[in-house]
């Protein structure tokens, strides 16, 4: 299909400069006024002795409508799911639709307080509950913590737990396998927890060589974490020799469920032999992501895992009502203040209902069919280097641009002046200079061929004028930046020196 | 590029000489891209063949550097916490450590430098 009868979709747009607030202030100018002083005046010397504070350094004096002002315009120069597709490779940076939001303000909810006593959160209590149903339901798994605040606090709870596990059996074993195609927070997760990491090699096709795991496999092993489908967009075909693998030496099979977008309603963790595993609500179950958030990252683990589960979890009590339990002896205790990001929760179990069973199928086929649909359209104008078959998102390479010495990063800043957000660049590492294009299933057709079509039109740049593409973006506010610089020589904090 | 034949080569794209310098090679300076950081032990520890004993980190990854072979660190480059740029415009002159090699012996397993430049040549894509 053509789009040229469609409109353009990036265009020239008056964007107004703006400073820091700081430099913007000056002496007298306010955006407040107090009423008067309706209670005994108090000296807050005698009170705080030195701690009183009379300087407040640099604080910015403006008036309402600078504030209001600053804070729009900076507004304008954002780059929102709202305003456009957003294909950043396994972040799933789907829709988030209003119906979660309506929900989420509704009065009771909106002004619960953690504090407030169990008999008058029954209905927080319940959203709780229901929500770990259905969780539990998707996964296959047996029980659930909803504590963590995102996905990497959910592999360090997962990773406790793991630990935790082994410790009670008497060891708690010295290493994790991750493969080379893992996300890197797995990694770093293990190392935290304590554990070795060894590292496993992917075959030719794109996913663990299970051999390669058998020799590796002994009884130091506490857990392989896998993430299914791998950062390749490719699904572990023999995950369940894996998950045998594993278990045969009494190790664990830990799944980083943040590509669960291609599974949900299709297959089940837990049937194919997972005993842990993370979900980003922020991520499948469309809540807000990308300084939008807060991000949430319940852990699932199967029925062994469950006493060491973090507390307080949710429990019927004898009279029908719900509470929480704290008495867990075995617990690797809380970690989260409270219960955590209980805002997501509601507009996370708003979308399950909104979509009830069939709908999240159909959900998971359309994020497998956009991505299908781009690889299909793209392929052979971008090198694909691994021809096993996609899920929800496509990895190609910038093999064919480079030799015109574009590379993935030159692309995706060229992207920019189509009107999309880049796609993940350089990740997974496996794949020299790759380009991951996740589009989820929010995207009609119309945007996805707009989307197409601004790479096609990219890689006849690349080969028309590539100096053109190295240099881009070119319609953007600001142009390319200095990213070695900035790393090497950061400036961190602004100083009354750097005004300009 | 040519790869100076004065020293050998891992699969992992470090260098060592036989007096136990060791630095990473120009291949893997050219696929990190610009480098911004490098991490490198305290002079006395003990490394050992094929594992980490620091990392550099790129605008594009944090990458492992592995020990080409096992020693004792007796010196290590300052130069490169303040100028990481070094490795990225002369590799096979900015080097990274100084060992005492603990076993010769284990240098014979390493690639000579014709070896490793048709390793590379293979590798790349």
């Amino acid at each position: 299909m053509s789009t040229k009868h469609m409109t353009r979709k990036a265009t020239r747009h008056i964007s107004q400069n703006e400073g820091l607030i700081f430099e913007k202030s000056s002496p007298g100018k306010a955006a407040w006024k107090l009423p008067p002083l309706d209670v005994p005046e108090v000296d807050p010397a005698k009170l705080l002795g030195k701690q009183e504070r009379k300087d407040l350094g640099d604080m910015p004096e403006v008036s309402e409508i600078e504030i209001i002002r600053h804070f729009t315009r900076l507004s304008t120069w954002n780059y929102a799911i709202d305003l456009g597709m957003y294909p950043l490779g396994s972040c799933t940076m789907k829709y988030n639709p209003r119906v979660n939001e309506f929900v989420a303000r509704v009065e009771g909810l909106a002004n619960g307080h953690p504090y407030q006593a169990e008999k008058i959160s029954q209905g927080a209590l319940r959203i709780m509950q229901t929500l770990s149903e259905c969780l539990i339901e998707i996964t296959g798994m047996d029980a659930i913590t909803l504590q963590p605040a995102a996905g990497a606090q959910g592999e360090l709870t997962g990773l406790l737990m793991v630990r935790a596990f082994h410790e009670s059996k008497g060891n708690a074993r010295k290493k994790i396998l991750i493969p080379d195609s893992a996300h890197g927070t797995n990694p770093a997760t293990a190392a935290t927890v304590g554990y070795a990491v060894e590292n496993l090699k992917s075959n030719s096709r794109g996913m663990v060589d299970v051999a390669a795991l058998a020799a590796q496999m002994n009884e130091d092993v506490a857990a392989l974490m896998v993430t299914n489908p791998n950062t390749l967009g490719i699904f572990e075909q023999e995950i369940h020799k894996i998950a045998d693998l594993l278990h045969d030496k009494g190790g664990l099979l830990y799944m980083d469920g943040a590509n669960m977008n291609a599974l949900v309603g299709k297959v089940r963790p837990g049937d194919f032999g997972v005993d842990v595993m993370h979900l980003n609500l922020h991520k499948t179950f469309s809540t807000p992501h990308g300084g939008g958030g807060p991000g949430s990252g319940p852990v699932a683990v199967k029925k062994m895992l469950a006493p060491f589960l973090p507390t307080p979890v949710v429990v019927t009590r004898a009279d029908g009502t719900l509470g929480f339990e704290y008495n867990r002896p075995q617990s690797v205790g809380r970690v989260r203040a409270f219960y955590g990001n209980f805002g997501m929760f509601i507009r996370a179990l708003a979308y399950i209902f909104a979509n009830g069973p069939d709908g999240l199928r159909q959900t998971t086929e359309d994020a497998v069919l956009n991505a299908n649909y781009i690889r299909k359209r793209l392929e052979g104008v971008f090198d694909l280097p691994y021809s096993t078959p996609s899920m929800h998102e496509v990895v190609f390479s910038d093999k064919l641009q480079s030799k015109k010495g574009v590379k993935t990063m030159d692309l995706a800043k060229r992207l920019i002046d189509y009107g999309f957000h880049p796609y993940t660049t350089a990740f997974p590492l496996i794949v020299p200079g790759a380009l991951m294009i996740e589009p989820t299933e929010s995207e009609p057709k119309e945007e996805l061929d707009l989307f197409i079509e601004a790479m096609k039109s990219i890689a006849e740049e690349v080969e028309e004028d590539p100096q053109y593409v190295l240099n881009a973006p070119h319609n953007a506010r600001i142009s390319r930046l200095d990213e070695t610089a900035a790393a090497r020589k950061p400036i961190l904090r602004w100083k009354p020196d750097n005004a300009v | 590029m040519g790869y100076p034949d004065d020293r050998k080569y891992t699969k992992e794209h470090e260098w060592i000489t036989a007096d136990g310098t060791v630095g990473i090679t120009h291949y893997a300076q050219d696929s990190l891209g610009d480098i911004v950081f490098v991490e490198l032990p305290k002079v006395g520890t003990e490394i050992r063949a094929k594992k980490p004993f620091g990392t550099i980190e790129s605008v594009k990854a944090v990458s492992d550097l592995n020990a080409p072979a096992s020693g004792t660190v007796t010196a290590v480059n300052e130069e490169l916490t303040t100028d990481p740029e070094k490795v990225n415009k002369d590799a096979h002159s900015a080097w990274m450590l100084k060992i005492k090699i603990k076993d010769p012996a284990e240098m014979n397993s390493l690639l000579s430098a014709a070896d490793y430049e048709k390793f590379v040549s293979e590798e790349k894509h």
